[in-house]
């Protein structure tokens, strides 16, 4: 019997297009549902009724929900490729943590780079700056996080690399003087087939940022 | 060679109970050191350079942080006894998604009771009470959360139990006539050797808490 594969999500998430990279790298065929946030669908409220947020997978009728947790599930099931995690407990562990720390600590600051203006968005660029040094030196000289192959935190990051731009002129600064060598792995993940196939038009996330701080704040 | 395995964690703090409960349950001979968070030790900040919190395993001379993703590395490394996350992918999703919805909704209303003030305490309670709620509704009739095994989302509930006192005594309610269910599961938690070693006596708990909000300059 052939998967079904359902991806509830919404195009300028960096946590949905996280699913999207996952299910490419691995080659499953999926349909993707667009979701309007405002107007959550009867499918949606019914397949995540915790949170009734993206993405959601939703196999052979069964639902998966929270992005890293979705990533894992596809990793764990179609296993015969690119495989997403190591398999040493040790370097899992630190693939986890880190994923983890950008979780919280980028998550943060950047949500608020986009809604908030004046002293609580110098705030938070500082924070997203000094979060995303931490990140770099421990990249250090690797090609990705996990070494020589795209996985785990790099899928984890790449929303956020679709959002540099949006961030940038959202809180007027740039992120490559700081952060060289992370922006440098930036680019080879978004050079990367699965990410060019799941990652809308750069220029289009900065409209959509726009959008949002007129609602929020400016 | 013979593993060496430290732990160092905190007597109240329900993360590192987590920690214990799952090196418990794999019977995994550890050194527990405790820590002074108020006065960080070297071993600490060295080997959780990031967050400099508590728990933290250091297996061998690695460190591995963050609670959850310590039990999960236990699990892995010491896969022969008490199998603590279900194997099939679909019933581990599932178990992971109500690990990180404890994660990010029972620490924040708890917080509100034990360290806010006047109104702050009412709302906290109101929160934990929804949040428990939907808790017990997931818990259903089975013995645990993961069914009819002991596992990742029991470990990583059941040490707030022992802060369970402190909130009804602070916010004045009864956690067993909102949610009965789940002072029934957490009992049946209690009888687990790993449990009953991990953690603290509710009443120390309690009587820990002024000392603890002095230290943290809320009074």
């Amino acid at each position: 019997m052939a998967d079904e594969v359902i991806l509830l999500d919404f195009w300028p998430s960096p946590f949905g297009v996280r699913a999207r990279i996952a299910l490419r790298e691995k080659g499953v065929e999926f349909e993707y549902r667009e979701e309007n946030l405002r107007d959550k669908s009867p499918l949606l409220l019914q397949m995540n009724p915790v949170h009734k947020k993206i993405p959601v997978l939703i196999h052979n009728g069964k639902p998966v929900c929270e992005s890293m947790n979705v990533v894992q599930y596809i990793d764990e099931v179609w296993s015969d490729q690119n495989p997403l995690l190591p398999s040493n407990p040790y370097q899992r562990a630190q693939a986890r943590f880190w994923v983890d720390f950008i979780d919280t600590k980028v998550f943060e600051p950047a949500d608020k780079i986009w809604s908030t203006k004046g002293e609580v968005q110098e705030k938070a660029k500082k924070e997203y700056i000094e979060a995303l040094k931490i990140l770099e030196t421990e990249l250090g000289d690797k090609t990705f996080f996990g070494g020589d192959t795209f996985g785990f935190v790099d899928i984890a990051m790449t929303g956020y690399y679709m959002w540099f731009e949006a961030s940038e002129k959202c809180g007027n600064f740039s992120i490559e003087p700081e952060c060289p060598i992370l922006m440098a792995s930036a680019k080879r993940c978004l050079q990367r087939d699965s990410v060019v196939k799941s990652l809308p038009d750069p220029e289009k996330i900065v409209e959509f940022a726009f959008k949002i701080r007129k609602i929020y704040c400016v | 060679m013979a593993d060496e395995v430290i732990l160092l964690s905190y007597w109240p703090s329900m993360f590192g109970m987590r920690a214990m409960i799952a090196l418990e349950e794999k019977n995994i001979k550890f050194d527990y050191r405790e820590q002074d968070l108020f006065n960080k030790s070297q071993i600490l900040i060295e080997t959780n350079p990031v967050h400099k919190k508590i728990p933290v395993l250091i297996h061998n001379g690695k460190p591995i942080c963050e609670s959850l993703i310590v039990v999960e590395y236990i699990d892995e490394t010491w896969p022969g006894e008490n199998q603590l996350l279900p194997s099939d992918p679909y019933q581990r999703a599932q178990a992971k998604f109500w690990a990180d919805y404890i994660d990010k909704k029972v620490n924040g209303p708890t917080r509100l009771i034990w360290a806010g003030k006047g109104e702050e305490i009412e709302a906290g309670k109101k929160e934990f009470i929804e949040v428990l709620k939907t808790l017990e509704t997931e818990l259903g009739d089975k013995t645990y959360f993961g069914g009819e095994t002991f596992g990742f989302v029991d470990i990583a509930f059941i040490g707030f139990y022992s802060w369970f006192d402190a909130y009804e005594k602070l916010a004045s309610f009864s956690i067993e006539a909102e949610c009965p269910k789940v002072i029934a599961w957490a009992k049946r938690c209690l009888k687990r050797e790993s449990v009953a070693k991990s953690l603290p006596d509710s009443d120390k708990v309690t009587k820990y808490i002024p000392e603890l909000k002095k230290r943290l300059g809320i009074e």
